[in-house]
This record gives structure tokens, sequence and C-alpha cells, in this order.
């Protein structure tokens, strides 16, 4: 078997199909993890123990279960569960189930995040009389979310990389189209090699940009250090 | 004594087992300054982190300008503060503590200028001006625009005490603020405060490890020893002329 690329070339429109509901499936489920990530972590804080067990149980629970396993019990389980049992389309499920599985690792981002500020900034807004929700927006919040933007940025090209498993509950996305493209041919070097070197092409850059974006997070906090580089031997 | 900005009733503070106040009754009067002294665990500290509401007193009560703060008054009966009672009590105090605290990430009129706007609702044009005009008064005309890790100590606990004033408190905290500086920076900060000092209007309470300073601004020294005030004076009364053994053993140790 050789490679041939006049095939590559027949395969390009299927997988190019395939990429725009991976991408797009990649940016839902993240908007829903970073969105649900806040609401773990708010309802973390609040301080009554029962609660802060049980909704560690749920995270605990989450995290140490295959998301491929997720998957399937919300695509073929759910449904049939008495009373609160819904039937879902594949991509709602592909969004809720990846989604839910890595917002309790970015909700544990955002927690290290909060926790690294020093508990004097909390006890200066205090002392200026500010309000709980300015505490938060305008002190807390803006020194903690820059630390975490590599993190944050790890997870969206993990999770662009889980998406294919979404193919096995049937989301037509490039795995799938390249992998049926190539059941119709009797030949699968082509696609699945397109495939992987699609992935690899849009990881990098992702990579690059959020070191980017760091660095000019850095930046604005820190005028003595105009190339936003973390340099820990810096006196502050 | 006029009637007084803040009183002390009983006041007990225990961290788990340990109690470290045992029961301090202490007034200060509107405009007075007070110079806390003591070996540290002494209390100092909490007794002014309570006035500021860091921590919660363990028992007993604090009445700032005739109002509770831990408690407030419902249906006759003292119940605990909510959230809402302690802002209120609150805004007539203000705190510069030992480790600056600034907001690294605005630069220094921003942090001066922060909560003027959002917590008094000072329009931004004024909180601006009232802002400059304080950085210029704590010397720091010129640094506007820096952000505080272009700074030194000193030009920090400045910039703290700016911010602090902004909100025109009617007490002013001040939590061992030149303990955390080169010696050489130490100057620059006895000196601001001072000059607030003199203005006069505003009570200061102040934790400190400057005998000298104590002597030269306070109208009352306070010394506190294992949780309890062992003594309180002049600063004539309690610095020179005491008699207790204790006073005079920790005197001694700043006397070169």
């Amino acid at each position: 078997m050789t490679w041939n690329w006049n095939y590559v070339v027949e395969s390009l429109p299927a997988i190019f199909q395939g990429m725009w509901i991976t991408l797009g499936l990649t940016i839902a489920c993240y908007l829903f993890a970073m969105l649900f990530g806040f609401v773990w972590t708010f309802v973390r804080r609040i301080p009554w123990r029962p609660l802060q067990m049980i909704i560690a149980f749920i995270m605990e629970f989450i995290r140490s279960t295959p998301p491929l396993v997720q998957l399937f019990f919300l695509y073929y389980a759910w449904p049939m569960v008495p009373y609160v049992g819904l039937t879902l389309d594949p991509i709602t499920v592909a969004i809720i189930g990846l989604g839910v599985h890595f917002s309790t690792y970015i909700a544990e981002i955002y927690r290290s995040g909060i926790e690294s500020i020093d508990k004097g900034q909390w006890e200066a807004a205090t002392a200026l009389n500010l309000s709980l929700k300015d505490k938060w927006t305008k002190i807390i919040l803006p020194q903690a979310i820059p630390p975490t933007i590599p993190m944050l940025g790890n997870y969206l090209i993990i999770m662009f990389k889980e998406v294919p498993l979404t193919s096995t509950i049937g989301v037509a996305g490039m795995l799938h189209m390249a992998n049926n493209f190539g059941s119709k041919n009797f030949a699968y070097l082509e696609p699945l090699t397109l495939v992987a070197v699609f992935f690899l092409v849009m990881s990098y850059p992702t990579a690059v940009l959020f070191r980017k974006l760091e660095q000019r997070m850095n930046r604005r906090f820190d005028k003595n250090n105009p190339t936003g580089k973390i340099d820990k031997g810096v006196v502050t | 004594m006029a009637k007084p900005i803040a009183v002390y009733n009983d006041v007990h503070k225990s961290f788990g087992e340990v109690e470290v106040l045992k029961g301090i009754d202490l007034e200060i009067a509107p405009a007075e300054k007070v110079a806390l002294i003591g070996p540290s665990g002494s209390g100092k500290t909490t007794i002014i982190r309570m006035l500021m509401t860091l921590e919660q007193p363990t028992s007993g009560t604090i009445v700032v300008d005739g109002q509770y703060l831990w408690h407030m008054e419902k249906n006759g009966e003292l119940v605990p503060a909510n959230e809402k009672h302690l802002r209120q009590v609150r805004g007539d105090i203000g705190m510069v503590f030992q480790h600056f605290n600034l907001f690294p990430h605005m630069s220094i009129l921003e942090n001066c200028m922060v909560a003027p706007i959002n917590v008094k609702g000072v329009p931004k044009k004024e909180a601006r001006q009232r802002s400059v005009e304080m950085l210029e008064k704590v010397g720091l005309g010129d640094k506007l625009d820096d952000y505080p890790s272009q700074l030194s100590g000193g030009q920090k606990q400045r910039v703290a005490m700016a911010r602090a004033l902004v909100m025109r408190p009617k007490i002013m905290l001040f939590d061992e603020v030149t303990s955390a500086l080169d010696p050489e920076l130490v100057g620059e900060v006895l000196e601001v405060i001072r000059d607030i000092a003199r203005e006069g209007e505003m009570a200061m309470v102040l934790v400190t490890h400057e005998m000298d300073f104590a002597r030269d601004i306070a109208d009352r020294v306070v010394f506190l020893d294992e949780g309890r005030i062992a003594e309180q004076g002049t600063p004539e009364q309690v610095l020179e002329n005491s008699e207790s053994e204790r006073l005079n053993s920790f005197l001694s140790r700043f006397r070169s």
C-alpha cells in the first residue's frame, strides 16, 4: 500500500466537514466547563460542612469515572431512568458529558488561583470597606485569573483531544468522518493521517496563543517587566 | 473626656484553646492618639484587628461612635452583626498593615481611588483629585502611575496610608507599620504619621515598637501584658516613671 495524493485530496471535503463539528464542539464543551467550573468553585466556598462534603464527593466521583463511560451513560442509560430520564441528541450529550467532566478539573484550577491570593489582600479590601462583590471582581479575581491561564489553556487542548470520544455516540466529528470515508474505500491510511496532522496543526498554535495571552496579562500588572515573562527572582 | 469614639467592654478573644485577650476595657476619645506597646503575643495587634472587624471577639462588646460593632440591636436584644451592619459601622475605621497589602494589579493612584469610588460613590474625577492630593501629601505625587512592585517598602507604606486616609476615617489603626521596613526607611514613614497626627482630628491607635516615636506623638501609652492592660497613662508616666517590674523589664530592651 502506498501513499496516494489524489486520495488525500478526495478525502479532504469530508474531513473538513467533520473538523468544523470537532472545533465547534470543543469550544462549546470548553465554555460549558469554564462556566460550570465557577459553579463548583463558589458552591464549595459556602461555609456549610455537609454541603462541602457532598460537592467534594460528587466532584471526585465525576473525576474518577472515565469520560467515555459518562458519555455512554448519558446517551444510552439516562433515557431509561424513570421520572428524570431524558433522550438527548448526541451533540447535547457530548457538550454536557465532556463539559461536566472537565468542569471538575477547571474548578480545581480556579480554586488554586483563588487560594494563591494572600490573606492580606482580603484584609485590605475589608479595611477599605469594599462590598463582597467588589472584593471579588476588583481585587481577588483580577489577580487570581492570570496565573491560571496556562493551565486553562492546557485543558482546552486536552478537551480538544478528547472530543473524538464522542464519535462513539455518533457525533460526526473529524475522526468519525475520516473513518467513514476510509471504510467506504477500504483505505484508512490517508484520511486518518490527515486527522492526526490536523489535530497537531490546531493544538500547537493554541498552546502558543495561550502563552502569549499569559504574558500579556502579566504585563498589564507589572510595568517593570515589559516582557511579561514571570521571573520568580524579582523582588516585589 | 469627650464622648469616646471607641469603647471596648470586657473583650475576650481566644484562638482555639489559647486565650490571647483576657478582658480588655479601653476607651478611645475622638482625636486621641493611643500607642499600644507590649511584648509579642501580648495581644496588641488582636485589639486593633477586632476594631477593623478582621477578628471577631469571643465575648464582650465594642462600640464605635455610639454603635455596637460586632452586635446589632434587634427587639431590644443584642444579636451578632450581619455583614450589612459591619459595613455601616466600619466605614469610620481605616487601617495600615505591617505588610502594606497594596493591590499589586493597580497603580498607586488606582489603589487610592478604588474605595472612594466603589464604597462611597465619590465621582471618579473627585476621587482622583482627592487621591492625588493625598499622595502628594505623603510625598509620592510623582509616582501616581507606578505600580507597587516599583516602590521601596517605605514608599509602599506611605501609599497604604494615603489609601486609608482618602476614605477619611474617624479612627486610623496602625499595625506595626514600620516592622517590615529596612531601618533606613523607617524614618520617612514615621515622619508621615507624625504629620497626620499633628493635623489632629482623627483618632489614632498605633501598635508599635518605636518607643521614642510613641513618646513623641501619643497622648496615652497602653502597656499590654499577657492579654491584659497592665499599665496605661501619659507617655511620661508609662515610659519613664513606672514602678511596674514587668513594664520596666520590657522597656529595658529598648534602651541602649
